[in-house]
């Protein structure tokens, strides 16, 4: 297993110590307006301590980008926020229905897998039942289980919620 | 102009007209394409790249290759897929240290990630492959509707990963909706997010769902006949979006299309044959509209 990027790799890699604070981020974020994600504050608590990977508003960001494409000093805001993320999933920070995703992908190669609704629905628009995806080829299907296997997915995501 | 046809999770198995719309469309417009056999999950980029980069790229790459033993560029139909399949392949092809380690874990398999293809997204495709003028051609029923375009974020963001045009105002979706006959109306934060991506809308549905009400009260301003949208998740938090929303007593009743199915509509199919009667939300109001179009 490769492993989470460590907090320093992330302040270095994205730039995150080059932010001023000047607030563009926050006033671009539509997560922002609505929630408690302040991502001006975010990218203050990671370029300053570990804080950051237990902060909730961490999965508040729907990756929009708008943060990330208007900052004036370049920084991967995102990219950082995406890759606190990880540091925090690798140390058991995952909530629930996050995890409940991560099953159905281990389960069925899909994050939302068919159920029988919709292979009617299928049916209607003369589609095979099944789409031509893993969920007609049981050997893709393996090839996709070891694959998650070999990367250590289900121990990274399987740990006890925070 | 070989393409293989990324279905992703939420098109076959929630939004199957949008499957069958993109297969007309490309069988009309003379596209060289077959369908991706056997892919997974792209996976998707806001829960499984934020866990672990490693098996998003594992995932990613495997669907990729799939593709590379075709010789065929990968064609998406999701903003998320185009997002995370895009993304790895640009990275694996840039990062000698990071392609040996997908190609160790790929080599479980008896797969290889060699770097030669490219990833597409249909507006995209669409627009510098067939083009503006040749889709007009093709029209046999111009839809002359007001519609309210939903660009969604991956299909233009990171700007630095996507040759495609301006991030704050592109133009290229809209002219591909105009093309059939429409009006693409301007409204207030038409560039900003739906609402559902980064994991928000599967576990923090009332933050995603406040979103999607923000952004459905500025399209329901401007007056227009539907959203049309080239993304099934930005499709789903419209659509289911609306009728969750419905329930909390905020009705809003705008018909959400995938692009696909916009101009397959205009290439004389029926909303039956697309399954816009498959939405979550009721649009028989939309299909009666069409109807007496007809003439």
């Amino acid at each position: 297993m490769a492993g989470a990027p460590s907090i320093e790799e992330v302040i270095e890699d994205f730039n995150v110590l080059k932010c001023m604070q000047c607030g563009v981020c926050s006033g671009s974020c539509p997560s922002g307006r609505q929630a408690s994600l302040n991502v001006r504050r975010l990218v203050r608590k990671i370029g300053r301590d570990h804080a950051a990977i237990s902060d909730e508003s961490l999965w508040m960001c729907t990756t929009c980008y708008n943060c990330q494409e208007r900052c004036p000093r370049g920084i991967g805001i995102v990219d950082a926020i995406l890759a606190v993320r990880s540091i925090a999933a690798h140390e058991g920070h995952i909530l629930e229905r996050h995890r409940h995703v991560a099953n159905l992908l281990q389960e069925h190669g899909h994050a939302v897998p068919i159920d029988d609704a919709h292979k009617e629905k299928r049916m209607q628009l003369n589609l095979n039942p099944l789409p031509s995806t893993v969920h007609s080829h049981p050997n893709g299907l393996k090839d996709v289980k070891r694959l998650l296997s070999s990367c250590g997915f289900g121990e990274i995501t399987g740990g006890e919620d925070q | 102009m070989k393409i293989s046809l990324f279905l992703g999770c939420l098109v076959p198995n929630r939004y199957p007209g949008i499957e069958k719309a993109t297969n007309l469309c490309l069988d009309e417009l003379g596209v060289d394409w077959k369908e991706l056999e056997g892919a997974s999950c792209c996976p998707a980029p806001g829960v499984f790249r934020s866990f672990d980069e490693s098996t998003w790229l594992a995932l990613a790459s495997r669907n990729i290759t799939l593709s590379e033993t075709d010789e065929r560029d990968v064609l998406t139909i999701c903003n998320g897929c185009y997002g995370s399949l895009a993304d790895a392949n640009l990275k694996l092809k840039n990062n000698p240290l990071l392609k040996e380690q997908t190609n160790s874990h790929l080599s479980q398999i008896g797969h290889h990630f060699e770097g030669t293809i490219d990833v597409r997204h249909i507006i995209e495709f669409l627009y510098s492959e067939i083009g503006v003028q040749k889709i007009k051609e093709k029209i046999v029923r111009p839809l002359d509707m007001k519609v309210a375009v939903h660009y969604g974020c991956h299909m233009l963001k990171p700007s630095s990963n996507r040759a495609t045009a301006s991030v704050e105002h592109p133009s290229v979706f809209d002219e591909l909706v105009e093309a059939l006959g429409c009006t693409s109306v301007d409204y207030p934060d038409k560039m900003e997010c739906c609402g559902a991506g980064g994991g928000v809308r599967s576990a923090l549905g009332d933050t995603a769902l406040a979103i999607t009400k923000h952004k459905l009260g500025k399209i329901e301003g401007a007056g227009v006949d539907c959203i049309v949208e080239a993304c099934p998740f930005c499709h789903m938090q419209f659509d289911a979006g609306q009728v969750s929303l419905a329930e909390k007593g905020r009705k809003f009743g705008i018909p959400v299309i995938h692009y696909s199915q916009l101009l397959a509509l205009s290439l004389g199919y029926s909303a039956e044959d697309v399954g816009i009667n498959l939405n979550e939300m009721d649009c028989s109001d939309f299909c009666n509209l069409l109807e007496n179009k007809k003439d």
